[in-house]
């Protein structure tokens, strides 16, 4: 080993502090590259072979990219062609300063081997390092030191050309002043964006260029729009002085000009101001950390109730000026005839930007020959971004990816580039992308950094961990899942002990074991926070090795699981709790059909069927004494598709059904969840990590409690056991799906459970369990809240080691707050699928006539559920173009008044149903009444039998 | 967990490389001097990076102060540690007493009634002075390594040179010879004071969490560290002897 061999030192003046800090020179840093002989390096990165076809650079090559061009063309990296490139350590940390985002991507980048990045430690290499000079900004002290670096590299690879033909290395940057700089030190550099439009046989690539500033005079007029943004330091003066409000900004889903600005007060108090007309939303875009000003209390104005959506096209700026200020013009009449002002301001500033890029479509120039379009995201709430692209008639009818580069003040809309494309619209592959992209579901790979910790196969348990673990492969254990279910986290055993008792034991796979707190796996499983499953497609939270093999308890495999063990009596008390870690060997793997089958089957009598016979009958104690105690059992509607095996396209819908197998399993799984809570509170009060589900306020109940009373049913809403009960009696005669409508009605009143750590709340009820205390604990392959808790029991019953951040309530909290928003995110796609799912099922069968019930009323729609299909819809009374028929609303019912009809909550109507697919982005299913019959709104029940009707998006 | 907070420091990059260019395993440049001063017994100045000490030994001598001190079977370790006030990037006011201080003086007067031969001076006093003159972290194994030093000029018999050194735990890699940018990062760090021939521990001091089944890793990472200054240490001294000696023309 090399000792340092010059010493210098670097002084940093900061404040009135001086730092000194020492700086180590090495000559034992190697170049990476193949051909060098003189480094002695082990493994090179940097290929021999290094060509890419290139107009401008025809021999082989290494690529050095200064820190603008990483930040900025991150997406054009990430390209595969894109192999050979010298990342030096300068740029490195810069783009650590600057953007964490672009900081883990370029990471991925060099973690991946077949990219052949190289980091360069350039800066503690003896012969690039740099002082800075005085008066030398530190901007430019960087600058000089990538040449250096860079002309180190052209002339190091000369020495050991010998073989190699000519390599060189080429430095990318676009800064004017740099290049210039590097051109005169005799050194190879272009423009990234020269680079790679000369790149032969990609194209494409060139469409993923970000825009950088010198080329934004191309693509706009010289025409002001927009008032300029105040300078941070402003910004920051304002708000310290109160002039300027701090918020987030939230954008209207229904109307482009106007948007709210969340303004977040002291303690609980925050407040929103409204922002209407582009002068005052002043270019922020949705999520910006934005300073608003209010304006005078005169210009207040009240939110317009009109939904307007940006339509204009790509045409003439100024003509489409005008049209806008036509429709302003609307707005603020509109407006001012209201007398609910709200505080209403305008927008000075942006504090930060929260670009992502958007998924949406592009919307082709009315010019054939124009590269510059239109690009609409899917979400609403977006504006329209302006790309450039020669590939238009190519990305028409796809959709696509754009990321926002900047937006000035003389341009309509922002400016951005393409990144990628998702497919075709419509297609199920491209929606799902799209989906799973617009919930902000991390789906990608995962990165050769987190396979890295998989562990190595051919797997087996080793002595060593046999004995740690308790040895229980010879109980007759099994799993009861859905079927086809892959990533089996939990079996059970039951058997009768010698003294009459029953021992229990629920085995759940030992993920924690795999899963090493720290490392890349364990922080991707962290941000991914739950696995996802949507229609046809899981997303996992941790690499298949583990969820679909190591981690699932498959039968007649060893695997390692964590055990929780109780005695029980046969009146199903507990009479001992253990937990263990723990080998098994499940007999079976069943689904739950199968397990009720053998349960049912007297002629069997084997270990298992005894076996779940035995969890069976215990398991309809515990839920006896858990509905005695309150709680809830609500319903909610959900569908399976049958999917066909080879278009995998929707052809049946199916409400599933629950057999008394799943509830089996269910009481089970309450139980270990409950057990182990108590467990780890006990153990560590400050840390545990808790689920608990708040009573909802009074209010909700509302809707509930006045559909209940237009059938004269009462419900009470005191506690929840009282709302149990009264939901088992309320029924009515003639109307069997009364109950369950009530159900799904109660559900809706529900608040959401969250994942909270104990030392940081105090009110731990679970309300729908009715159970004092709850957590996670049984599926840890699909949930990142589970390892946690298993790994807090592990410690509690020392059979693992602890680490700072599990100890840490202000860090556990932190992570609860993402498994909460992972975890509604998950949710809200799973929604999605099944929507979009449902799309394609309807799109496939033309119209169809249903009965359903009416499960809202609403101001000008009724709300219809359709129980043949777990599907809702909203039917509308006004129509866009003509005029709407006479409604009145009553709020006390509630009821509507249609004409001569009125309807009420639980009203039994007649529709079609079809796909509305007039907006390509947001297809949606429309329903339309048939019966009652009410002239001018109901339509004629059409034929059953499809018409010969072709769907219009044939894209 | 520090080193992944991405507004901190990146203690330890991706290639291996520290803050300062040094790799995990790496000490900082060790330069000492012994008989700085003519009027001690014994003196020594020794910079370890940017942290830089100074140490002087009086004694062996009769016990000053309370006749109570007196050991009849040793002599008795007085140590003084104090930080000069202008060793801080922020000025110090108090240089030495106050809690910290007097911490320090303990540690090293147990580290040094471990190494010292103190029984064969009976009922006397051995009195080592160190000053930090410039603190750039791990200021106790630099004290140690000076007094040391001084120890050996003053001629008073040692088992061994004791050698101390502080290791750090980023990343699960042990950083031997933390800097001050790398101490203040929230580091858990121990220091180790060492007899290397024999490897007896005279001091193991750490403050900080760490669980206990990466101490191992650290203790013997640390061990290294110390063997490594002890070999820098004993060619300190065989040079200055060889200086020495050629002065009075033996």
């Amino acid at each position: 080993m090399l000792k340092s061999k010059t010493f210098v030192k670097k002084t940093r003046a900061g404040g009135v502090m001086k730092i000194v800090r020492e700086h180590y020179l090495r000559d034992d840093i190697w170049c990476g590259s193949e051909i060098c002989a003189e480094c002695k390096q082990e493994s090179a990165v940097l290929q021999t072979d290094a060509s890419i076809e290139s107009d401008l650079c025809s021999y082989p090559h290494y690529v050095i990219p200064d820190t603008n061009v990483v930040l900025h063309q991150i997406d054009v990296l990430e390209d595969p062609v894109i192999r050979n490139v010298i990342i030096l350590q300068t740029v490195l940390q810069e783009v650590r300063h600057r953007s964490a985002p672009v900081y883990k991507r370029l990471k991925d980048i060099i973690h991946e081997q077949e990219k052949h990045f190289y980091t360069f430690t350039n800066e503690h290499h003896r012969e690039t390092f740099i002082e800075r000079e005085p008066g030398e900004s530190a901007n430019d002290s960087n600058d000089r030191a990538i040449r250096v670096a860079a002309k180190w590299y052209s002339q190091h690879l000369k020495k050991a050309e010998s073989e190699a033909d000519g390599l060189k290395v080429v430095l990318l940057t676009n800064d004017q002043g740099n290049k210039q700089k590097a051109e005169e030190s005799g050194l190879l550099v272009y423009r990234f964006e020269e680079y790679i439009k000369s790149l032969l046989g990609n194209p494409e690539l060139v469409d993923r260029l970000a825009l950088s500033n010198d080329d934004k005079h191309d693509i706009t007029s010289s025409k002001v729009l927009f008032p300029e943004h105040l300078h941070l330091s402003r910004i920051q003066a304002g708000i310290k002085s109160g002039t300027f409000l701090q918020g987030t900004f939230r954008a209207s889903r229904d109307n482009y000009l106007e948007a709210t600005v969340f303004v977040q007060g002291e303690g609980e108090d925050s407040t929103e101001v409204l922002i209407q007309g582009l002068q005052n939303l002043n270019r922020a875009v949705y999520q910006d950390l934005v300073a608003v000003q209010l304006l005078p209390r005169s210009q207040w104005v009240a939110p317009s109730s009109v939904v307007l959506q940006d339509e204009g096209a790509a045409k003439d700026d100024n003509e489409e000026d005008k049209e806008e200020e036509d429709e302003e013009k609307s707005l603020r009449i509109s407006a001012a005839a209201e007398a609910a002002r709200k505080p209403t301001g305008q927008i000075v500033g942006i504090i930060k930007r929260n670009w992502r890029p958007f998924c949406g479509m592009l919307n082709l120039s009315q010019i054939k020959e124009s590269t510059r379009h239109l690009f609409t995201p899917a979400d609403r709430r977006i504006p329209r971004i302006r790309i450039e692209t020669r590939q238009a008639s190519t990305l028409a009818g796809q959709r696509i990816m754009v990321a926002i580069d900047g937006w000035p003040k003389h341009s309509r809309y922002p400016n951005g580039h393409f990144v990628r494309s998702l497919g075709n619209a419509g297609d199920k592959e491209t929606e799902q992308e799209v989906l799973l992209l617009e919930h902000d579901i991390p789906h990608q790979a995962f990165s050769q950094a987190v396979l890295s910790f998989l562990p190595k196969m051919p797997w087996a348990i080793t002595p060593e961990d046999m004995g740690r673990r308790e040895d229980l492969r010879l109980l007759t254990v099994c799993s009861v899942d859905p079927p086809g279910c892959t990533d089996i986290d939990d079996a059970l055993h039951c058997r009768e002990l010698d003294n009459g008792n029953l021992e229990v034991g629920v085995h759940i796979a030992d993920v924690s074991h795999f899963i090493r707190p720290g490392n890349a796996m364990d922080k991707e499983a962290a941000s991914r926070g739950t696995t996802v499953y949507l229609c046809g497609k899981r997303i996992d939270m941790v690499p298949e090795l583990l969820s679909s093999n190591l981690c699932s308890l498959r039968s007649n495999v060893e695997r390692l699981a964590f055990s929780c063990i109780w005695e029980m009596n046969h009146k199903a008390e507990i009479i001992k709790t253990r937990f263990t870690k723990s080998v098994i060997k499940s007999k079976a793997s069943l689904t739950y059909a199968e397990a009720q089958m053998m349960i049912d089957d007297s002629t069997k009598n084997d270990d298992i069927t005894k076996s779940l016979r035995g969890l069976n009958k215990l398991a309809k104690v515990l839920k006896r004494k858990r509905i005695e105690k309150g709680a809830l059992t609500l319903s909610s509607l959900e569908v399976r598709f049958h999917i066909d095996s080879e278009t995998h396209d929707p052809i049946d819908l199916q409400t599933k059904e629950l057999m008394e197998t799943n509830s089996m399993v269910e009481e089970f799984m309450l139980l270990a969840n409950i057990s182990v809570a108590r467990k780890i509170y006990d153990e560590f009060p400050d840390c545990a990590m808790l689920r608990k589900h708040p009573a909802p306020p009074p209010s909700n109940y509302d809707i509930l409690l006045k559909a209940a009373k237009s059938k004269d049913v009462e419900i009470h809403t005191d506690s929840a056991k009282a709302l149990a009960d009264s939901l088992d009696v309320a029924r009515v005669d003639g109307f069997p799906y009364f109950n369950t409508l009530l159900r799904i009605l109660a559900t809706r009143c529900m608040m959401q459970a969250v994942y909270f750590c104990s030392g940081m709340d105090s009110d731990f009820h679970h309300y729908g369990l009715a159970s004092a205390i709850y957590t996670h604990f049984t599926s840890p392959i699909r949930r990142y809240a589970d390892i946690i808790v298993h790994r807090l029991l592990a410690v509690a019953i020392a059979a693992d080691s602890t680490y700072p951040d599990l100890m840490d309530k202000q860090k556990q909290s932190a992570l609860s707050i993402n498994l909460n928003y992972r975890h509604k995110m998950s949710q809200y796609a799973q929604r999605a699928s099944v929507a979009f799912h449902t799309q394609l099922f309807f799109k496939s069968r033309g119209i169809l006539n249903e009965e359903g019930f009416v499960l809202f009323v609403r101001k000008n729609a009724i709300i219809v559920l359709i129980p043949k299909f777990g599907l809702e819809g909203t039917v509308f009374f006004d129509a866009k173009d003509k005029a709407g028929p006479n409604l009145h609303f009553d709020e006390e019912g509630p009821t509507l008044k249609v004409e001569q009809h009125t309807f009420h909550i639980f009203d039994m109507v007649k529709v079609t149903i079809s796909l509305d697919a007039s907006n390509i982005q947001h297809q949606k299913i429309r329903m339309s009444l048939i019966e009652p019959v009410i002239s001018g709104v109901s339509v004629p029940a059409p034929d059953v039998e499809p018409l010969a009707k072709k769907p219009k998006l044939d894209r | 967990m520090v080193c992944g907070n991405m507004a901190g420091l990146e203690l330890l990059s991706d290639q291996g490389y520290r803050l300062d260019g040094r790799k995990a395993s790496e000490l900082r440049k060790v330069q000492a001097r012994m008989g700085v001063f003519a009027q001690a017994d014994g003196s020594a100045y020794l910079e370890q990076g940017n942290t830089k000490a100074l140490a002087v030994v009086y004694g062996p001598h009769e016990i000053r102060g309370s006749r109570s001190w007196i050991r009849h079977d040793r002599a008795v370790i007085n140590c003084q540690y104090s930080m000069a006030t202008f060793s801080t990037a922020e000025r110090k006011r108090r240089p030495h007493g106050d809690r910290k201080s007097t911490e320090m003086s303990l540690h090293l007067k147990q580290t040094f009634e471990a190494a010292v031969m103190t029984q064969l001076y009976p009922r006397s006093q051995i009195d080592i002075y160190v000053k930090i003159l410039q603190s750039d972290g791990g200021n106790y194994s630099v004290c140690v390594n000076a007094a040391t030093l001084a120890v050996i000029d003053a001629g008073i018999p040692m088992r061994d040179y004791v050698c101390a050194c502080s290791v750090g735990f980023v990343d699960e890699t042990p950083l031997a010879d933390l800097c001050y940018a790398e101490e203040s990062g929230g580091v858990s760090s121990l220091a180790l004071a060492l007899l290397p021939r024999g490897g007896q521990i005279a001091l193991l001091q750490m403050d900080a969490r760490l669980h206990q089944d990466h101490l191992d890793a650290l203790i013997e990472a640390a061990m290294t560290a110390c063997k490594g200054v002890g070999k820098v240490l004993d060619e300190v001294v065989r040079l200055h002897l060889k200086e020495v000696s050629v002065l009075t023309g033996e």
